[in-house]
């Protein structure tokens, strides 16, 4: 890496492996969501506005389950939630740019971005921050064209595939995959299942209000299930 | 089907919303800590909310008319367990797929 000076350059190659799991995520979406009634423009939009793909397959699901507008929102933002601590920690290291300059920041802190830029800053968190900035956008330049067009080749793919491939299931069958490596402590694990069976027990609850109730149960339980793991390994 | 009503309300306000979230620190609350437990929660966000959303549908599947059908039920596991164990995304997704067309086509 030392090899180029350019942090920019860097960002772009730190953030480079990510394209292999952007590509596929965004092209599914333009099919799901096609498949789903909408069409190129809205598509489009929807990818281009709000960027954050697991939070975008959470309100087509749930549009498309006819769950009411405020329940479509409360859930898809949950999911989005996780951003906070993203954004609380980038500032140490970018909240000295101008505002104009965070503003955009902002608008491209994903997963990927956010990923290579905590690894780099916490190796080097010496570097001026226009350089950490550089290298910020360097992280997002591979990742947010290959999710736009991705997402416009799925849309456009999704548009011409008969409705009868059992592509109702491409959505769990995501999000379990997205799932999947999250689960890599036991207070994960923990979470997950109170989701599950929560979600389950709950689905009679009226317009999809069950979710929410299991969502803010299962959060709990993980975070308490991390304290009593941190107190029983103190004992 | 999505409502296009529905539509032109709900994504322009998760764009706003989620734009806000990200915004929010880096923006205009600047350099704090959030206290512990919140912390602690909101690491468990997206695992408490993505599992419990799909979990109705891979038991009781629409397209089955809520009927539990072993080749939907199959998928989900495989890609489940494929994910804990190579965890990567594409593979499970990839394994999950051909678990459920190569049941659903026997």
């Amino acid at each position: 890496m030392a090899a180029f000076k350019s942090p920019f350059v860097r960002g772009c190659l730190a953030s480079a492996p990510f394209v292999i799991v952007v590509v596929p995520f965004a092209l599914l979406f333009g099919v799901v969501a096609t498949e789903a009634g909408l069409d190129l423009l809205q598509v489009m939009l929807f990818s281009l506005s709000v960027f954050a793909g697991a939070s975008q397959f959470a309100a087509v699901q749930l549009m498309q389950d006819q769950a009411p507008v405020l329940v479509v929102l409360a859930t898809s933002l949950a999911v989005n939630l996780r951003m906070v601590m993203y954004s609380v920690a980038m500032t140490p290291h970018l909240g000295a740019a101008p505002l104009g300059t965070r503003a955009v920041m902002a608008y491209f802190l994903v997963d990927q971005s956010f990923a290579a830029s905590q690894m780099e800053f916490e190796r080097h968190p010496d570097q001026p921050v226009a350089d950490k900035v550089a290298f910020f956008f360097g992280t997002v330049a591979p990742i947010a064209p290959m999710w736009f067009a991705a997402t416009f080749a799925g849309a456009v793919v999704g548009e011409a595939i008969p409705p009868d491939y059992a592509l109702d299931f491409a959505v769990p069958i995501t999000f379990l995959a997205i799932c999947a490596p999250m689960l890599r402590s036991i207070p994960h694990v923990v979470a997950a299942a109170v989701s599950i069976l929560a979600a389950l027990v709950l689905s009679g609850m009226p317009y999809g209000t069950g979710l929410l109730v299991a969502a803010g149960l299962a959060m709990t339980a993980g975070a308490l299930a991390e304290q009593a793991l941190q107190k029983m390994r103190r004992a | 089907m999505i409502d296009a009503a529905t539509f032109w309300i709900v994504v322009p306000a998760l764009a706003l919303g989620t734009y806000l979230i990200r915004f929010s620190f880096l923006g205009f609350l600047g350099n704090r800590a959030l206290p512990g437990a919140l912390q602690r929660a909101l690491r468990y966000t997206a695992v408490a909310i993505l599992p419990g959303l799909v979990a109705p549908a891979v038991i009781w599947p629409a397209a089955t008319g809520g009927q539990t059908d072993p080749a939907r039920l199959a998928a989900a596991c495989v890609t489940l367990l494929v994910g804990i164990a190579t965890r990567s995304v594409i593979g499970a997704i990839l394994a999950g797929g051909v678990t459920l067309y190569a049941i659903l086509w026997l």
